[in-house]
């Protein structure tokens, strides 16, 4: 049981290492890939394991929880790093043709592949010491990743990234040391019962501000989320993809997982500011994607607005809002990984991401043009693909607590959503490009590689939105675990009196 | 003991953050290796303060013990906020020399305007 856990952690670490090595040679990308590939199989296999067992556990060096650092997958955590080896391979093959020799000679494979494991590190954890570790391994790897190359662009938002995410940290460490302060513990399972014994719950909810702070950051929700677009816009396509699709969602995650499972005790203050950031994150995030003119820059915006959702299913608390956030979530990663990806193709083709100085894609590579339509219709909410659905769920959920004006704003955060999406498809496809070029997908180097990954990725939206029942199914039991706890609790602890 | 300990952390912390808003590489730098230090001795006396006492559950006797877990604690993260700390005078380092100005509160292009304004 224990190694199903740990292989999607330490395949990983071993290809860091081996690429670490042969970063001078041609090995090191296809030790990547492969490595990617290898860690896919392992983390279908986590996946397989814990729907035949809902909740699966691991005892790293034996020692018994809550004393020892234990590893955890419920079918949240699974599904999160399932979908995780699915962008890191994604994003492998994509590396193939994006990244150049200067840039693997400075180990990009091997800080690639540490990013992978931190952020399924963060997935598995059950230990809250642990889960600011496994950030720290994320962050550091994403700072060689965001600086790697040392244009001056790209150091200038990598300064502000560190700085944030640092302070971040700090308050999180803060957080840490009073709940050890307070309860004794560090173990998530057994803090979820041990909180709710203390006597001084006042000291809980500044905890719980703490975290919350702390994990906004990471998770770039209003009025803490300055730092994304200052920085995701300047590193190689693959990292930005990368770090698009992930890197934000772990600290979603940490936000779902902390306030479902510890702070659940004063839901009516700490999910109700929830409520109102997850609103204003929305609509700032929107409307600052559509004063941008760079394909780029509109797509971080983006991420910004997409997080409001996610938020906004974790705040409302009710089986179909948790239901929503976790669909939302699974279909972000995918859906916005996959529209870096094409960012990064379109920057090949025509030159630049401004978009003034780009154009013509349409006529000349009509196939990119119709695999950027499936995420950026799918980002917008169009039927029958997966983004829809998430929508849907939200907005229903929301609607059933009666909370209509949420509602309201969470669709006219879509309407705006197409704003931007039309807006792109007009400048970088439809015009024709203003130095009258013809940029044609045959011409383009390493196309394969870069194609592939693009149609493999809206392949999973189109599933997705065609056959949502599955999804949506093991959304609810995921959901479910998340509002009932018991069994993630009694298969840490054992069982309990 | 306990005043001692509270006073070092808020005055780390007033530190940290008055040297974070000078919105400069240098000072930022220190402000977050102030405030890590802070959080740090914070986190060192949450396992509770004891003085003279060995971190090894006393098996025989009436014998205290300090508490032994946030000492690991603490020992990880002084490890980890140092590489961060390394990480970041270099990335610091990088922007200073790229761009000849080390604010790091705006973006490269306004900052060349900003910095030939103040040096008229």
């Amino acid at each position: 049981m224990s190694w199903v856990l740990s292989l999607p952690l330490i395949i990983p670490f071993a290809t860091a290492v081996f690429a670490f090595l042969l970063r001078n040679s041609p090995l090191g990308r296809w030790t990547s890939l492969v490595g990617s590939s290898v860690g896919l199989v392992a983390s279908i296999a986590l996946m397989s394991t814990v729907l035949h067992h809902q909740v699966i556990t691991g005892q790293m060096g034996n020692w018994p929880a809550p004393f020892g650092i234990t590893l955890v997958a419920d079918l949240l955590s699974a599904v999160m790093v399932l979908i995780t080896a699915i962008t890191g391979i994604a994003v492998a093959i994509y590396a193939l043709g994006d990244i150049d020799e200067t840039r693997e000679r400075l180990g990009y494979h091997a800080l690639f592949q540490v990013l992978i494991a931190g952020v399924t590190g963060a997935f598995l954890t059950g230990d809250l010491f642990n889960l600011y570790v496994w950030f720290e391994v994320m962050l550091i790897a994403s700072f060689g990743l965001l600086v790697l190359g040392g244009s001056r662009e790209q150091i200038d938002g990598g300064v502000k990234y560190v700085t944030l995410n640092l302070i971040s940290t700090i308050m999180f460490l803060t957080g840490i040391g009073l709940i050890y302060g307070l309860t004794g513990t560090l173990n998530l399972a057994d803090l979820s019962g041990k909180l709710d014994a203390v006597e001084n719950q006042g000291l809980v909810t500044v905890i719980a501000m703490l975290f919350m702070v702390a994990f906004g950051v990471k998770a770039a929700v209003f009025p803490l989320f300055f730092w994304l677009p200052a920085s995701y816009h300047t590193p190689s396509f693959a990292v930005s993809a990368v770090f698009a699709g992930l890197l934000t969602k772990v600290g979603v995650y940490a936000l779902i997982r902390t306030f479902t499972l510890l702070f659940d005790g004063d839901v009516g203050l700490t999910h109700t500011i929830l409520l109102w950031v997850a609103g204003f994150t929305m609509v700032t995030g929107v409307l600052g994607a559509a004063v941008q003119n760079d394909f780029r820059k509109i797509l971080s915006f983006h991420i910004v607005s997409q997080i409001g959702y996610m938020i906004m299913g974790l705040a409302l608390l009710t089986p179909l809002a948790l239901l929503g956030a976790v669909f939302y979530l699974l279909h972000h990663i995918i859906v916005k990984a996959n529209l870096f990806l094409i960012a990064g193709v379109a920057k090949q083709l025509t030159g630049s991401t401004e978009l003034a100085k780009i154009g013509g894609l349409y006529r000349s590579s009509p196939l990119l043009a119709a695999l950027f339509l499936i995420p950026a219709f799918s980002l917008a909410g169009f039927p029958p693909l997966s983004g829809f659905w998430a929508k849907y769920i939200l907005v229903k959920a929301s609607l059933d607590e009666e909370l209509w004006f949420l509602a309201f704003v969470a669709l006219a955060v879509g309407l705006m959503t197409i704003f931007s999406m039309t807006k792109i498809w007009a400048e970088v496809f439809w015009k024709a490009h203003p130095d009258g070029r013809q940029p044609a997908l045959s011409g383009l180097v390493g196309r394969t590689s870069l194609i592939v990954p693009i149609a493999g990725l809206a392949l999973m939206t189109m599933v997705v939105g065609l056959m949502p029942e599955p999804f949506v199914t093991f959304a609810e039991q995921s959901a479910a675990q998340l509002l009932d706890p018991t069994p993630y609790i009694t298969t840490v602890l054992g069982p309990q009196p | 003991m306990e005043l001692i300990v509270a006073s070092t952390v808020g005055v780390l912390t007033a530190g940290g953050v008055y040297l974070l808003l000078r919105l400069r590489t240098f000072p930022v730098i220190l402000g977050l290796a102030l405030l890590s230090y802070a959080v740090n001795v914070f986190l060192f006396a949450s396992g509770r303060l004891a003085i003279d006492q060995s971190p090894i559950l006393a098996k025989y006797g009436e014998a205290t013990y300090t508490d032994p877990l946030p000492q690991a604690l603490v020992l990880t993260a002084i490890v980890i906020s140092f590489g961060m700390t390394a990480v970041l005078v270099m990335i610091g380092l990088g922007a200073y020399l790229e761009a000849e100005s080390d604010r790091v509160d705006i973006e490269p292009e306004m900052r060349d305007a900003t910095d030939k304004g103040e040096s008229a």
